[in-house]
C-alpha cells in the first residue's frame, strides 16, 4: 500500500511552486508513490492536477520544489540544466490527453521511435518488443497503419505502448480519457488497470471516479495549487473530510 | 510575318534550350537547395529563443525583403570588386539567388515549424528525443508538409527572377534569346520561344506541387 512506512516511495515531491505570470498555480505541492501503487489526482479544472503531473517529468518547469523518480532527483530551485531534466524525464513514460501520436509514422514506429532513435537498441529487438507492447493493449493487427486511421480510444492504446516502449520506471497518464466519445472511454480504462495489476507505478489525472475507486492505492484532490486532502479512495471518495472535496464529487458525479 | 520565321524559330530551339539547360536550370536548381538550407538556419536561429541569433536573423530577412533584387544581383558582380573581390558571373549569381531565396524561404520555414502542434515537440521529448532527433524526425516531416505550397512559390519565382542574372552576363535563358536576337532583329519571336520555355518548366514546378502534396496528405485524415 502507498502508505507502507517501511518501504522507500519510487516517487517523491516537496514544495512543488509554479506561477504562469500572476496566476500562481502550484503553491507547495507534496506527494510520495510507492513502487507498483496507483495514485490518482483529482481536482476542479485549474487546480494545478495537470501542472503538477506534468512538473513529475518536468515538461512543466517549477519555480522551486523536488521531484525524484528512484535515484535521480531534480531541484527545481536551482535551476537544472537541460541534460538533468532530460534525465528525470527518461524516468517516466508520458499518455497526453490528446495522443498526440507522430501522424507521419505507422503505428510500430511511432512505438519503436523512442528505443530505436534514442535509446539506439538493435531494431529487430526493439520491433519486437513493440508489437509484444501493441499486443497488450489490443492493437496488434494494427502495427502498419497510421494514427489516422484509428479511432480516438485505439489512438490512446497506441499513445500507452509508445510510453511503455521506453521501460520506464513510472507512467504518468494526464486525463487519458477526457478527449474520448464515451463509449471509447471503457477500452482505455481497461488498459491502465491491466497495467495497474501488472504492478506498474502510476499516476494518473482523471475524472473517471469510479477508475479510481476501483485501482486507486490513493487519491489526492488538488484545489487551488495544493492537496487538500489525500488517503485510500475508500476515505477520500466515499467519506471526504474537506466540504470543499464534497461539492467537487457532488459535481461530478451529478452534473445536474 | 518576315520570310524565315519558321526557319528562324528552327534553328533557335536549340541554343535556347542550351541556355535552359545549361544556365537556368542549374542556376535554380542549386540556388533554391542552398538558399532553402539558409533559410532553415535562418528560422532556426528566430525561433531559438536566443535575442542575438533571433535579432541577426530578422535583420538580414528585412534587408533581403526591403532591396531589389537587382540591385543584390548588381553589388555582388559589379560592387564587390571596388572591394577587391571579384566573383564570376554564374557564381556570383549562385550568390545573390541564394542570398535572396534564404531571406524570402525563413519566414516560410518558421511559419511551417510553428505550424506543428507544441503537443508533438513535447511527445518526442517524452520518449527521449532531443533538439535535433525531434526537429529531424518528428518536426520537420511534418512541417514540410505545410511548407510545400509557399515553397513551391518561391521556386517558380526564382525560375524567372533567374532572367535578371543576363545583366550581369550568365548565359542563361534570356541571355541567350537575346544573343540570338541582336544580329537578326527578330526580338519577338526569340522573346516568345524564351518566355514557351520559362512557362514549361513552371508548368513542370505546379504539377509537382500537386503530386507532393497529395503525397504529404497520405497520413493526414480526411
Amino acid at each position: 500500500m502507498s502508505t507502507d512506512p517501511a518501504g522507500a516511495p519510487l516517487l517523491s515531491v516537496r514544495g512543488l511552486h509554479k506561477s504562469f505570470g500572476t496566476n500562481h498555480v502550484l503553491r507547495g505541492v507534496d506527494l510520495d508513490v510507492q513502487p507498483g501503487s496507483v495514485t490518482v489526482l483529482i481536482g476542479p479544472s485549474g487546480s494545478g492536477k495537470t501542472t503538477a503531473l506534468r512538473a513529475l517529468n518536468a515538461l512543466e518547469v517549477p519555480e522551486s520544489g523536488v521531484v525524484r523518480v528512484g535515484e535521480v532527483t531534480v531541484d527545481y530551485a536551482a535551476h537544472p540544466d537541460a541534460r538533468r531534466l532530460a534525465r528525470l524525464r527518461a524516468q517516466s513514460g508520458m499518455v497526453f490527453q490528446g495522443h498526440h501520436l507522430f501522424p507521419h509514422m505507422s503505428v510500430l514506429r511511432n512505438v519503436t521511435a523512442g528505443p530505436e532513435l534514442v535509446q539506439k537498441r538493435p531494431r529487430a529487438e526493439v520491433e519486437a518488443e513493440a508489437r509484444v507492447l501493441l499486443a497488450q493493449v489490443g492493437l496488434a493487427d494494427k502495427a502498419d497503419q497510421h494514427p489516422f486511421e484509428l479511432s480516438g480510444g485505439q489512438q490512446q492504446r497506441v499513445g500507452i505502448a509508445r510510453a511503455l516502449a521506453i521501460r520506464p520506471r513510472l507512467m504518468l497518464f494526464d486525463e487519458p480519457t477526457s478527449s474520448l466519445d464515451p463509449e471509447l472511454v471503457g477500452e482505455v480504462l481497461q488498459v491502465l488497470k491491466q497495467l495497474a495489476s501488472e504492478g506498474w507505478t502510476m499516476v494518473v489525472v482523471t475524472h473517471e471516479i469510479r477508475f479510481a475507486q476501483q485501482v486507486a492505492d490513493q487519491v489526492l484532490f488538488l484545489d487551488g495549487g495544493v492537496v487538500l486532502e489525500s488517503g485510500p479512495p475508500g476515505q477520500v471518495l466515499a467519506h471526504p473530510r474537506h466540504e470543499r472535496t464534497q461539492q467537487f464529487l457532488r459535481r461530478i458525479l451529478d452534473p445536474l | 510575318m518576315p520570310t524565315g520565321t519558321g526557319e528562324l524559330v528552327g534553328d533557335a530551339v536549340g541554343p535556347l534550350l542550351q541556355g535552359l539547360v545549361l544556365g537556368t536550370i542549374p542556376l535554380t536548381a542549386i540556388s533554391f537547395v542552398l538558399g532553402v538550407a539558409l533559410a532553415l538556419l535562418l528560422a532556426l536561429m528566430r525561433l531559438s529563443g536566443v535575442r542575438t541569433l533571433a535579432v541577426t536573423a530578422r535583420t538580414y530577412v528585412s534587408l533581403v525583403r526591403g532591396t531589389p533584387l537587382l540591385l543584390q544581383l548588381f553589388i555582388i558582380f559589379y560592387g564587390l570588386p571596388s572591394l577587391g573581390v571579384t566573383i564570376d558571373p554564374f557564381p556570383s549569381a549562385v550568390i545573390a539567388f541564394t542570398l535572396n531565396v534564404g531571406g524570402y524561404a525563413s519566414e516560410v520555414i518558421r511559419a511551417a515549424i510553428l505550424a506543428v502542434p507544441r503537443g508533438q515537440w513535447e511527445a518526442a521529448s517524452t520518449v527521449g528525443m532531443g533538439y535535433t532527433t525531434t526537429l529531424r524526425r518528428v518536426v520537420l516531416p511534418q512541417a514540410t508538409r505545410v511548407a510545400v505550397p509557399p515553397l513551391s512559390n518561391t521556386l517558380i519565382s526564382l525560375v524567372k527572377n533567374t532572367s535578371l542574372a543576363s545583366t550581369i552576363l550568365v548565359t542563361e535563358l534570356l541571355r541567350k534569346a537575346q544573343e540570338l536576337a541582336a544580329p537578326t532583329f527578330e526580338f519577338f519571336t526569340l522573346y516568345t520561344v524564351a518566355a514557351g520555355y520559362y512557362w514549361v518548366v513552371c508548368l513542370v514546378l505546379s504539377f509537382s506541387q500537386a503530386a507532393l502534396e497529395r503525397r504529404f496528405d497520405r497520413y493526414v485524415a480526411a
